[in-house]
């Protein structure tokens, strides 16, 4: 029988609480803003012994996750989190970690990267390893950080996937906010998540093997391939894993999740705490009439193309927010992937960069996206099929804000 | 599970493909003789890296990882502590790097896992110079040495590793030589039940890099040691013990004239070592609790 009790938890808090329900058994953290509190706070729980592990009080975040991979390879469950330059310091070996196919499951705090220096939240550190062969799970609240953790390492670990997990929280609007949370008991979780058991490769001198060597050309892409298949049947496994969570803890996930989009007319893909602005707002606009509907990734890698196909089929008008900038690209990361899931017809796909560097994405913001996309199906825009991306928030006189002033 | 093909008698394959002449090669076939099956290796790019293998095959009979060139001690320490939790405290774990992941782009990782007082014996192989790239200058390679980006000869003095190490506190530090396999042997075992982090820098001749016959490695290493070029001696629980000698040395020019790398160096380069390494051998000597041994 499932136990839960309600708690107030912040996004750091129930991201910590999940690794502790993991039973995780080294820890290698590195604080950096917004991610610091899971850092402090996991060692706190080692101290006083409500978690047996040992923490490693690394000097950075390549160290931390080169520590990860090291112990997890020993047969335990390994955890780290990290955010913003955190996140790109440890770009080398990220790759180390999928293609060793360890399936560590990492919080990262979404954070802007330099420069400018931001402490606050967009999504371009984890985009920036959207191809790092990690998955990627977004998360729209304080629960969903909760529950994507505990559902991540049931995927990262399966026998067909062993591939390691990012879950994403936004930078403040989701590591600094307190909100009720369901927290699972060990005992549910227990039956949920089994021991951890290293399959495929492993370091013990009762049974020998070097891993990581050198790899020739004729082997080199077959086992990029293998990584690929795991992405692939990732695709099956991971709405296997929410039905079964759902089975156990009541709370029913998706690699996305649609909301009015069926009768919509214009539907924008969001992901990350902003779907839950954009919900509200749709709501609103749909008491003023107005045919709109919001589409949320849950599941970035792999990325849920025929789901958001079958949903979008018909539309004729689809907006994206991407929260970051995708310089010198033709659009956002996400408007990328969206664009290139629907097939050659007519649906035209809008890509608007916004909440940059911890900007808020406001409700105001959404109805002005909303509105646009509306005023495109009814042609009323004036160049309704004006190709590029739309900054939609930033100030009308940008370009002079800090204008360099050339002294010639 | 390997499938050993071929039974070699130590933990190291017989056929490697380290150069003639490799002092590595020497160095890890006695380092592992000590340490014994029940240990797991470290090894980052570099031409230890030749002792990883190559696909599906591997130059050694115990478990081991590749790593990143910074993260050694890093992947070591979450090793050591992955078998900790797990109470599996018997398993020596070693991290066998080049000076260029050591003393270079390591050096972070490496301060790291000391300062945290883990328990991994962390030996660098030092054949001065980034070898497997071709060559190239290191944070080690000796003044006026001549790399292939210190094309005129280094400009600029060696870091002092062994001392770096010691000033973390650290329980064992030694200095080693491929020419002094007994005091090596020694060594390792000390390293391997040090309660805590144990460091060896260990001089490793490279003809290919130095340039060299190969035939004269472990003669050129020894040399080393006799001019003073290369001293070897430890710092237990910041204690400094010679092991080698630091009175009647011979002339470093021994050292130094068979060597490609040092051939353009003047009588006044030849005397400025000199002088560097009389002042040297004397500030070790002050500070010795003993007379050396070798
Ligand atoms: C981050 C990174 N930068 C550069 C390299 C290229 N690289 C491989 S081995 C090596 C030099 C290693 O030198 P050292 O540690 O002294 O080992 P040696 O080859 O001399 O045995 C370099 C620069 C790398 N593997 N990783
Ligand atoms: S280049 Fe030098 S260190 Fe590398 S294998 Fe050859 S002799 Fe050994
Ligand atoms: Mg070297």
């Amino acid at each position: 029988m499932k136990k839960e009790i309600r708690r107030m938890l912040d996004g750091n808090g129930a991201a910590t609480e999940a690794l502790k329900l993991a039973r995780v058994q080294v820890i290698s953290a590195y604080p950096i803003t917004p991610q610091s509190p899971i850092a402090e706070k996991l060692s706190e729980l080692v101290v006083s012994h409500k978690l047996e592990a040992r923490y490693i009080r690394v000097e950075s975040e390549h160290t931390a996750l080169s520590c990860a991979i090291g112990a997890q390879l020993t047969g335990v469950r390994a955890a780290t989190a990290t955010s913003s330059v955190g996140l790109a310091l440890m770009h080398e070996i990220l790759g180390v970690a999928s293609g060793c196919r360890v399936p560590i499951v990492m919080p990262v705090v979404n954070r802007a990267l330099v420069s400018p220096w931001s402490l606050w939240c967009d999504h371009q550190d984890a985009m920036a390893e959207r191809d790092s062969g990690w998955l990627q799970f977004y998360t729209e609240n304080v629960q969903e950080v909760m529950d994507f953790i505990l559902i991540a390492y049931n995927i990262a670990e399966h026998t067909e996937i062993l591939t390691p997990a990012m879950v994403c929280l936004d930078g403040f609007f989701l590591s600094h906010s307190t909100q009720p949370v369901m927290t699972p008991d060990q005992e549910t979780v227990d039956a949920f998540l089994p021991p951890y058991r290293s399959k495929n490769l492993f370091l013990d001198p009762k049974d020998p093997m070097f891993i990581n060597n050198l790899t020739s050309p004729d082997e080199f892409s077959e086992m990029r391939f293998q990584q690929k298949v795991a992405f692939e049947r990732a695709l099956d496994i991971i709405p296997e894993v929410q039905n079964h969570f759902a089975g156990i803890f009541g709370r029913q996930y998706g690699l996305l999740e649609a909301h009015e989009c069926e009768d919509a007319e214009v539907v924008l893909v969001t992901m990350g705490s902003m779907a839950g602005t954009a919900k509200y707002t749709a709501n609103m606009m749909r008491k003023a009439g107005h045919k709109v509907g919001v589409i949320k990734i849950s599941v970035f890698r792999p990325f849920p193309v025929a789901q958001l196909a079958g949903l979008l089929k018909g539309k004729k008008v689809v907006g994206v927010i991407d929260r970051s900038a995708g310089l010198g690209a033709q659009g956002g990361p996400l408007w990328l992937e969206v664009k290139a899931a629907l097939p050659d017809n007519d649906t035209r796909v809008f890509d608007y960069v916004a909440g940059l560097g911890g900007r808020d994405i406001t409700e105001k913001t959404i109805e002005t996206i909303f509105t646009g996309l509306l005023q495109k199906v009814n042609k009323k825009d004036a160049n309704p099929d004006a190709p590029g991306v739309c900054w939609i928030d930033t100030h009308p006189d940008a370009m002079s804000v800090r204008e360099v002033i050339v002294n010639d | 599970m390997y499938d050993i093909k071929n039974t070699a008698k130590g933990l190291v394959a017989h056929g490697v493909s380290t150069c003639a002449g490799c002092g590595l090669e020497l160095i890890i076939r006695h380092i592992l003789d000590v340490l014994g099956e029940n240990t797991v290796i470290v090894i980052p790019p570099g031409c230890a890296a030749l002792f990883s293998g190559y696909g599906k095959e591997t130059a050694l009979r115990i478990p081991g990882f590749q790593g990143n060139l910074e993260n050694t001690a890093a992947i070591a320490a979450g090793i050591r502590a992955g078998f900790e939790v797990q109470g599996r405290h018997d398993i020596t774990v070693l991290a066998f790097a080049g000076d260029g992941a050591t003393v270079d782009i390591g050096i972070q990782a490496l301060s790291g896992m000391f300062e945290r007082g883990e328990r991994v014996l962390y030996v660098c192989y030092d054949n001065e110079a980034y070898m497997n790239t071709g060559i190239q200058g290191s944070g080690s390679t000796p003044f006026m040495a001549a790399t292939t980006t210190t094309p005129g000869g280094k400009p600029s003095r060696r870091k002092n590793m062994l001392e770096i190490a010691a000033a973390h506190g650290i329980p064992y530090a030694a200095s080693a030589s491929a020419a002094y396999i007994d005091d090596l042997k020694k060594k390792v075992e000390k390293a391997k039940n040090t309660d805590g982090p144990s460091y060896l820098h260990i001089h490793t001749p490279c003809p290919t890099g130095w340039g060299f016959d190969p035939a004269l490695s472990v003669s050129l290493a020894r040399a080393a040691v006799q001019t003073g070029a290369w001293v070897l001696y430890e710092i237990e629980k910041g204690k400094l013990k010679l092991n080698s000698k630091t009175t009647k040395l011979k002339p470093v020019s021994d050292y130094l004239k068979p060597q490609g790398r040092f051939k353009h160096l003047s009588d006044k380069d030849i005397q400025d070592i000199q002088q560097e390494i009389d002042e040297y051998i004397q500030v070790l000597a002050s500070r010795s609790e003993n007379q050396a041994v070798i």
